[in-house]
């Protein structure tokens, strides 16, 4: 009984995090100015961190907190990076 | 899906009805990052995610971990940390940049800088506190 | 200089440390030493040193804080959700703020940008104006009144 209601659960957030990185990804290419698109990069990066952090309730195993913790914290640099970039043209001044 | 045979029954239940409500919140944030009209709107979106979008599975994590493995796991709150301290520095980051380029093209929509003056050559003087 | 010249920062170190290892003697030991180093080259950036000076309002503000965020989040999902045209109703908003301590900036800073209804654009250390943009601006005096009294408030019995 347990299994099945997980399943579903975990079928159904698997989706719906697709989706939102999907969105995402849509606001990326859409743009329309650059602050847009590094917006739409910050929320792909949160949104597969928490798809992995669901693959890791699924699989049952730690090893996709630590890929989930990778991610969060390379994202946060590229942000900030590109960010930067956006207000002075350059990144290390 | 091969521990979660001896899940009981109540933490089950509390681990999907957390997953739903994080992952839930994450589409809905990205749903209003792509229909919210103007850059300055959008900016709001993405937080939903970032609160309680990322609490509700985080939580879920927790509970999952805790139940199968029988000791307390919470190595997951640092994740909660670390986005909820992150995110302001990002979205300010990323706000003062889209000030700073609409002031630069004289996008009326946009209030002057706080600071008198044009402030089109200034390198933007009020750099938050997160610098 | 003390052994320990940030105690608040070295504690969460090693408890960060044992959340991401084991809780055993070993790690406990090797997360102190590894949080003792780190705690001494903090001191020799020696960055502005917070002051807290009212312990037992801190849960208080965790309290309502955690609870504004909740209560933003059912708005701005309803606004979303209800995909009527708001561009009038959202907008820029100047509040000019009395408190000048670094640490409680940052804090108003994390508590503004993370209830979703609210993000923190400009602050202007010179004349303490603070520029914030607000999703659902009906009534401006509202949102003033929520950064003012609600939260800067509360700040400066904490930290001045």
């Amino acid at each position: 009984m347990s299994v099945t209601i997980l399943y579903y659960a975990l079928t159904a957030a698997h989706v719906m995090l697709s989706v939102a990185m999907a969105l995402a990804l849509l606001r990326m290419i859409r743009g329309p100015r650059a602050q847009d698109r590094v917006l739409g990069l910050d929320t792909l990066y949160v949104n597969s961190m928490l798809l992995l952090l669901t693959f890791g309730i699924g699989s049952g195993r730690t090893l996709y907190f630590e890929a989930a913790l990778i991610i969060g914290l390379l994202g946060f640099v590229a942000t900030v990076a590109l960010a930067k970039f956006l207000m002075r043209g350059e990144v290390i001044e | 899906m091969s521990q979660a045979a001896d899940l009981p029954l109540w933490a089950a239940i509390a681990v999907s009805a957390f997953l739903l409500l994080g992952s839930a919140l994450a589409l809905i944030g990205t749903i209003g990052l792509t229909r919210l009209p103007t850059f300055y709107e959008r900016l709001h979106a993405p937080t939903l995610g970032t609160s309680w979008g990322t609490g509700g599975v985080v939580m879920a994590s927790m509970i999952f971990f805790t139940v199968t493995g029988s000791r307390p796991v919470f190595h997951e709150i640092l994740i909660g940390i670390f986005v909820t301290v992150t995110t302001p520095v990002t979205l300010m980051l990323l706000a003062q940049a889209a000030l700073h380029r609409d002031r630069a093209e004289g996008d009326a929509n946009v209030p002057p800088s706080a600071t008198a003056g044009t402030g089109a050559g200034k390198e933007a003087p009020a750099a938050g506190t997160a610098d | 200089m003390s052994v320990l010249p940030y105690p608040l920062l070295s504690l969460s170190l090693v408890l960060m440390w044992m959340t991401l290892n084991s809780f055993t003697i070993g790690h406990l030991l090797l997360g102190g030493i590894i949080a003792t180093f780190a705690s001494w080259g903090m001191a020799a950036l020696r960055p502005h040193k917070p002051r807290i000076r009212r312990w037992h309002l801190l849960p208080y503000l965790i309290g309502i804080v955690l609870y504004d965020i909740v209560r933003s989040n059912i708005a701005v999902v309803s606004i979303i959700l209800a995909g009527r045209s708001h561009r009038q109703r959202s907008g820029f908003l100047a509040i000019h703020l009395d408190l000048k301590d670094q640490t409680a900036l940052a804090i108003l800073a994390v508590i503004v940008t993370s209830t979703p209804g609210t993000a923190w654009l400009e602050y202007n250390s010179s004349d303490g104006t603070l520029l914030i943009h607000v999703l659902d601006l009906v009534e401006e005096q509202e949102w003033t009144d929520l950064v003012k009294n609600r939260y800067e408030r509360l700040l400066m019995e904490i930290f001045e």
